[in-house]
């Protein structure tokens, strides 16, 4: 993804000058391309989120359009006050770009991992929330947020996700994506965690459960006509995050569900604390409720 | 009347409108207000700040940030005076159907050019002003105010890192240094000292002044050297030109009381008449 986002980043600089790329000392090394073509469009700020933030937002007020990147829990949880009454207060036309999505940063440890920040950013005015799923949305969705006017947090993952589609395909900011018909169960996502969804989702129809899977790509505007209809003709709904139960893509859904009336079974996966233990990613997911076997098995128990 | 003249009575008119601000308003940060008066009124009427009241989005203009935000009603009345909008709008901020609150917006107010308000924004904001203008060969130059007391955010130190290595001789900072915060004396409470010092050692261009002077308080915002953004420690009194407000903490935030009234319209040369205004009206 984080490659996905750099090139396309590159094309829109390369053609608009209005673009420009700001970074707090992150990533330096993936930026080699943009100081060597695009010196100009290219900015590392050194180790100061808040600086970046509020001098981003000064810029966008004089019709640039900054691209702030850096690490998502750095963003989010000490540039807070600034994406708030600097970005989204003022509406102004920057994109905040958080790497390193949920616990990806897995040996890193909890201060390295993205799992409050939509809980946080979720509730900011005039913020658009895009969490692509894998390479090809991730460049869809970097050039989505050039294209749209106001701020937008693109929450990205890192450089291991593979392809999710198989081909080119519509990527419209605020509209989900069915990456999987089923009639009995649905199963919610964004983000790198699809691919694990799509897993889940294997391991529940090999055990004869049809089990669709949407792609919640915006989060905010959520897409409250596809999960109300998927509430409609599953019953069942299940929402699987590497963020915090709390105020991420499962309270979202529980939010559109709650409003329109629909009783359905329903549970939130995710995290329930700060993440826990060390390891791979994979490993460290399993550590925190969001393994895949864990997950299928949970819901195949609303089947027994 | 001479230059000279003239900017003595705009700020004394300035001082006028804030209170006309905070007597209908029925509340403000009046002193803050009063501290930082003369600095903007240096700033848009003695020749600085290049504006256009009835073209506020005209690019070639010089930009002013109010970071400490809560001084806005020195911003709103300089603002009015210049022309932005109608003087009458003074007699109705804080007010239901007002768009003029106690800390400033951008969009909403002709001429504000950024929403401040929580301290340690203004200065980043600012100088992302500034560095887009650099790029853009831009002849425009940014002027930010912070307060003494505002130092005390980090974030204020991100951004004394920065415009000095972005080399951001388009951008001028004014430390509004009343020594007062809303608690008690700056000192007693952060050892702010030596603050000049501080600044210099961060690569500013530093100067010190009276920033009650008119005369320094022009010279200083006019300054400029080699590829460094400058810095101006502005001496000031809080509360300044209302004899029982100057250095007393307590009127951060406060309103004067029956007894209090009649001294403070006697001492900004104010009638009742004045107050039924919408205030001093259009330079």
């Amino acid at each position: 993804m984080r490659t996905a986002y750099l090139d396309t980043l590159y094309d829109l600089a390369s053609r608009d000058k209005r673009v420009y790329a700001l970074i707090s000392d992150n990533g330096a090394i993936v930026y080699d391309k943009y100081r060597k073509d695009l010196p100009s469009q290219y900015l590392n700020l050194g180790i100061s989120e808040a600086n970046m933030l509020g001098m981003a937002a000064g810029m966008a007020s004089c019709g640039k359009i900054p691209f702030a990147y850096t690490i998502g829990a750095f963003l989010a949880y000490r540039a807070y006050e600034f994406i708030r009454n600097d970005i989204c207060l003022q509406n102004q036309n920057v994109k905040i770009v958080g790497t390193g999505a949920g616990e990806i940063y897995s040996a890193l440890g909890p201060t390295h991992h993205s799992t409050e920040d939509l809980g946080g950013l979720r509730a900011l005015p005039n913020l658009t929330i895009l969490c692509p799923a894998s390479p090809m949305e991730a460049g869809k969705a970097t050039r989505a947020a050039y294209e749209f006017e106001g701020p937008v947090y693109l929450r990205l993952g890192t450089n291991r996700e593979a392809e999710l589609y198989d081909a080119d395909y519509t990527y419209e900011i605020g509209k989900g994506i069915t990456l999987r018909h089923g009639h009995d169960v649905t199963v919610i996502g964004s983000g790198g965690i699809l691919h694990d969804i799509l897993r889940i989702a294997d391991e529940l129809n090999e055990n004869g459960i049809s089990a669709r899977v949407i792609n919640i790509h915006t989060i905010k505007p959520i897409d409250k006509d596809i999960i109300i209809r998927a509430a409609r003709e599953t019953g069942r709904i299940a929402t699987v995050e590497d963020h915090n139960i709390i105020g991420g893509i499962g309270s979202a859904v529980a939010e559109v569900l709650a409003e329109a009336g629909l009783g359905v079974t329903f549970k939130r996966f995710g995290l329930h604390g700060f993440s826990k233990g060390y390891g791979t990613y994979e490993q460290v997911k399993e550590m925190n409720g969001i393994g895949i076997t864990y997950i299928a098995d949970e819901i195949k128990n609303w089947f027994s | 009347m001479n230059a000279k003249e003239d900017i003595v009575k705009i700020c004394k008119d300035l001082r006028k409108d804030i209170f006309i601000q905070a007597y209908h308003a029925g509340s403000g940060h009046m002193g803050a207000a009063f501290s930082v008066a003369d600095i903007i009124g240096v700033l848009y009427f003695d020749g600085v700040l290049k504006y256009d009241a009835q073209n506020p989005g005209w690019e070639e203009r010089d930009r002013f940030i109010l970071s400490k935000g809560h001084a806005c009603y020195a911003l709103y009345a300089a603002l009015a005076k210049a022309g932005y909008f109608s003087c009458e709008e003074l007699q109705h901020v804080g007010q239901v159907g007002s768009n003029f609150g106690g800390h400033p917006k951008i969009h909403e107010i002709p001429g504000v050019e950024a929403s401040t308000g929580a301290l340690g924004h203004g200065l980043s904001f600012g100088i992302g002003i500034a560095y887009a203008n650099k790029v853009d060969n831009r002849q425009s130059h940014t002027y930010v105010v912070l307060g003494d007391g505002e130092c005390q955010e980090g974030s204020i130190w991100e951004g004394a890192l920065s415009a000095p290595t972005l080399e951001l001789d388009n951008l001028t900072v004014v430390i509004d240094h009343n020594k007062l915060q809303a608690m008690d004396n700056l000192e007693k409470i952060v050892r702010m000292k030596p603050l000049r010092e501080k600044w210099r050692a961060f690569g500013w261009n530093v100067v010190e002044i009276d920033g009650h002077n008119y005369g320094e308080i022009k010279e200083a915002l006019l300054t400029r050297c080699g590829n460094r953004p400058t810095l101006v420690v502005a001496n000031t009194i809080k509360g300044k030109g209302v004899s029982f407000m100057e250095n007393v903490p307590l009127w951060h935030y406060r309103m004067p009381n029956e007894q209090e009234l009649p001294v403070l319209m006697e001492e900004l040369g104010m009638t009742q008449q004045d107050l039924e205004l919408g205030g001093t009206g259009k330079e």
